[in-house]
């Protein structure tokens, strides 16, 4: 009885200590139940309608350079889900609770228009969802709405106008026309051009906003003409770009000196033509740019996809350079949320449109490009503003 | 603000205007006279531009991708009639509107899979690439003019079949008493057959020919629906007069509410909408 007892009471107490060792040894730690499910990352892009085919660039960017670092994000497999933002302010917000309570991704990428993104904005600063902007530049995203789980690897429209002000007065363009479509991304460039332009001594003549998305510019093509002015600085992209170009090429203004963030010829030259030649723009990004890292991106770019890369490839590019940079960083810990947001911040971008690192505000600190059309082709001048960061008028962050 | 000025922009308007009216009238047709809401309109005007970017590249002269693009934007506008469309002329407009919409969707997505999501643009003739000097600074593309006196030549010829024809006195008349046309022995589903067809050519035509002043690109269609409505009401339903005239004053109002008061410049067309439907709530040739 008393063996049978001290063996019982043995035995219990080792039980008792295999079980607790074997319990300790399978709980599962938070990371290992992280690890064992896919990352899922939303993509909040246009697949249809005008910006269908920035959407489609983005994308094909993003999983280009995923697929390049072993289709992983810090070890863990990936999972894509995609809702077409049909560019659409008003959808912004719904199509982004899709995602972000339907879908409960990871990672938020998204969006192309600067209206949806103020809608996003303000509904991933609520849920604290990582969110990368690969394109729209409205400045509040990185400004008054910045938030440590917003990153954006794109651009500020102020950004992408202010170099062009000195660049103006230094080609002797003194007295100026801007023009744009009403919304917040064109008046925000315009902004950033004239901000630069006048501290430099420049006159803005006039400034010419249109609806958006109205592309019959005839009415405003007649003032610009009966104006005269030096020079004629101008945000439009994708259709609206191509047909403002033929537009005012056809109204024999192309004696003025058109100027413009690069969109006004990026993805449209070879439809533009003859009308795109000579016109100056400034950009983060030139298709011909010079640098290994472009060199090899567009010809795994096009390789990969039938197609030549453009700025919103290489924006998309980035998008997933970052990510995987602080995926690295944490294991694959997408939860431990200050560490992977650290590492983030903290990321040098070794990108095809040079290294550049993210200001407090998690908007890229970088160079900005000048460029002319010139028989067909985007020519790289130079530099014309080196390390440039937005001013993030606003943030109260870092 | 001198009046050479004024004029310059007066002539913007109607050259606006005609384009408008080009689009619109074969929205018209099918809207007024057989009573269909047809959403897929600016789908047609879609389908003519995308044929005519596609066809000028393959053929290398514009005119022969405009004219090769016409019969086939019609034929898609029939066979459309004689599968859908012919199912609903005696059930709600509502369910014309699902149907319609849900062919908007079918074409974006065609679009998408046929041509792709790049934006693209059609080269001008080169014996039209020439333009008029109207002051030191402005000339005026040549195209343009042509494409108005087009939109104009066709304005009159509409007119002139649906007033003075054999063909348009059916027309009106099927449009007024189907049953009773039919019991004359006209045959009603080949008139209508036709009447969309003719609808969606005119939609296809004005997509087509203005790709060389205009892009070619996704979603294209969807802003001229909305344009082409409101020709269509202000006109009053089912009158090619009325789109005509409507036509023009939508072109004048947006030329000059962008430049006298571009703060309200995509109001101008509504307000315009709102005050004539205000004094003659039926469209001005109702």
């Amino acid at each position: 009885m008393d063996f049978a007892k001290g063996i019982s009471r043995r035995s219990i107490l080792q039980a008792g200590a295999i079980a607790a060792v074997g319990a300790s040894g399978f709980v599962p730690t938070r990371f290992a139940i992280g690890n064992t499910a896919k990352v899922k990352i939303g993509f909040l892009l246009p697949y249809s309608g005008t910006y269908a085919a920035l959407g489609e660039a983005i994308t094909n960017g993003f999983k280009l350079a995923i697929e390049e670092r072993g289709a992983k994000l810090g070890g863990r497999d990936i999972q894509y889900v995609a809702v077409d933002s049909e560019a659409n302010p008003a959808k912004g917000p719904e199509n982004t609770n899709k995602l972000v309570t339907g879908e409960n991704v990871d990672f938020l990428v998204g969006p192309v228009h600067s209206g949806v993104a103020l809608g996003m904005v303000k509904i991933v600063r609520e849920t604290g969802t990582i969110t990368i902007i690969p394109n729209a530049g409205a400045g509040a995203a990185t400004g008054p709405l910045c938030a440590p789980n917003i990153f954006r690897t794109s651009f500020t429209n102020w950004q992408a106008a202010y170099p062009m002000g000195k660049v103006a007065m230094e080609r002797g363009l003194k007295n100026v026309v801007t023009m744009s479509w009403k919304y917040a991304a064109g008046e925000e460039a315009l902004a950033g051009f004239e901000a630069n332009f006048t501290k430099n001594g420049g006159k803005v003549v006039k400034q010419i906003l249109v609806p958006f998305p109205s592309d019959e510019f005839q009415a405003n093509l007649t003032e610009i003409a009966s104006l005269k002015p030096d020079g004629v600085f101008v945000f439009f992209a994708g259709a609206g770009a191509l047909k403002f170009v033929k537009d005012y090429a056809a109204a024999g203004l192309k004696s003025i000196p058109l100027m413009g963030p690069g969109f006004l010829t990026d993805g449209v030259l070879k439809a533009q033509g003859e009308a795109a030649e000579g016109i100056l723009t400034t950009l983060h990004y030139a298709d011909a740019l010079d640098i290994p890292e472009n060199k090899t991106f567009r010809a795994a770019y096009a390789k990969a996809f039938a197609k030549e890369a453009d700025v919103y490839a290489v924006q998309g590019y980035d998008a997933a350079q970052l990510m995987v940079q602080g995926m690295t960083a944490v294991k694959g810990d997408a939860t431990a949320r200050d560490a992977l947001i650290g590492a983030m911040e903290k990321a040098v971008i070794k990108s095809p449109r040079g290294t550049f690192t993210l200001s407090k505000a998690h908007n890229p600190i970088q160079d900005f490009y000048l460029r002319q059309v010139r028989n067909g082709q985007e020519v790289v001048l130079g530099v014309a503003e080196k390390a440039l960061a937005d001013p993030a008028t606003g943030c109260k962050m870092g | 603000m001198d009046s050479w000025f004024f004029l310059i922009q007066v002539l913007n308007g109607i050259q606006y205007g005609l384009l408008l009216f080009l689009v619109a009238s074969g929205l018209t047709l099918i809207f007024g006279i057989m009573g269909i809401i047809n959403l897929a309109h600016g789908a047609f005007y879609m389908l003519g531009a995308y044929l005519a970017y596609w066809l000028a590249g393959m053929t290398g002269s514009l005119i022969a991708a405009v004219l090769l693009s016409l019969p086939i934007a019609a034929l898609v506008g029939y066979v459309i009639e004689a599968l859908l469309v012919r199912t609903l002329y005696r059930r709600d407009h509502l369910d014309q509107v699902l149907l319609t919409y849900g062919l908007i969707l079918i074409f974006n997505e065609a679009q998408r899979i046929l041509w792709g999501n790049d934006v693209h643009g059609v080269a001008m003739p080169t014996a039209l690439a020439w333009s008029v000097k109207l002051t030191e600074t402005l000339s005026y593309p040549a195209y343009r003019l042509l494409l108005s006196a087009v939109c104009a030549v066709l304005a009159v010829a509409m007119y002139l079949v649906i007033a003075k024809t054999r063909f348009g006195m059916w027309v009106r008349a099927g449009a007024s008493n189907r049953d009773m046309v039919a019991a004359l022995g006209i045959n009603v589903k080949l008139l209508f057959g036709v009447v969309f067809a003719v609808g969606a050519a005119l939609a296809g035509l004005a997509g087509a020919i203005s790709t060389p002043i205009s892009s070619v690109a996704p979603g294209m269609g969807d802003s001229v629906l909305i344009l082409c409505f409101v020709v269509v009401v202000i006109g009053g339903v089912g009158s090619v007069k009325g789109a005509f005239f409507g036509a023009i004053l939508i072109g004048l109002a947006d030329t000059f509410g962008k430049v006298f008061v571009p703060d309200f410049a995509s109001f101008t067309v509504y307000g315009i909408m709102a005050a004539v439907l205000l004094w003659k709530p039926k469209g001005l040739f109702a």
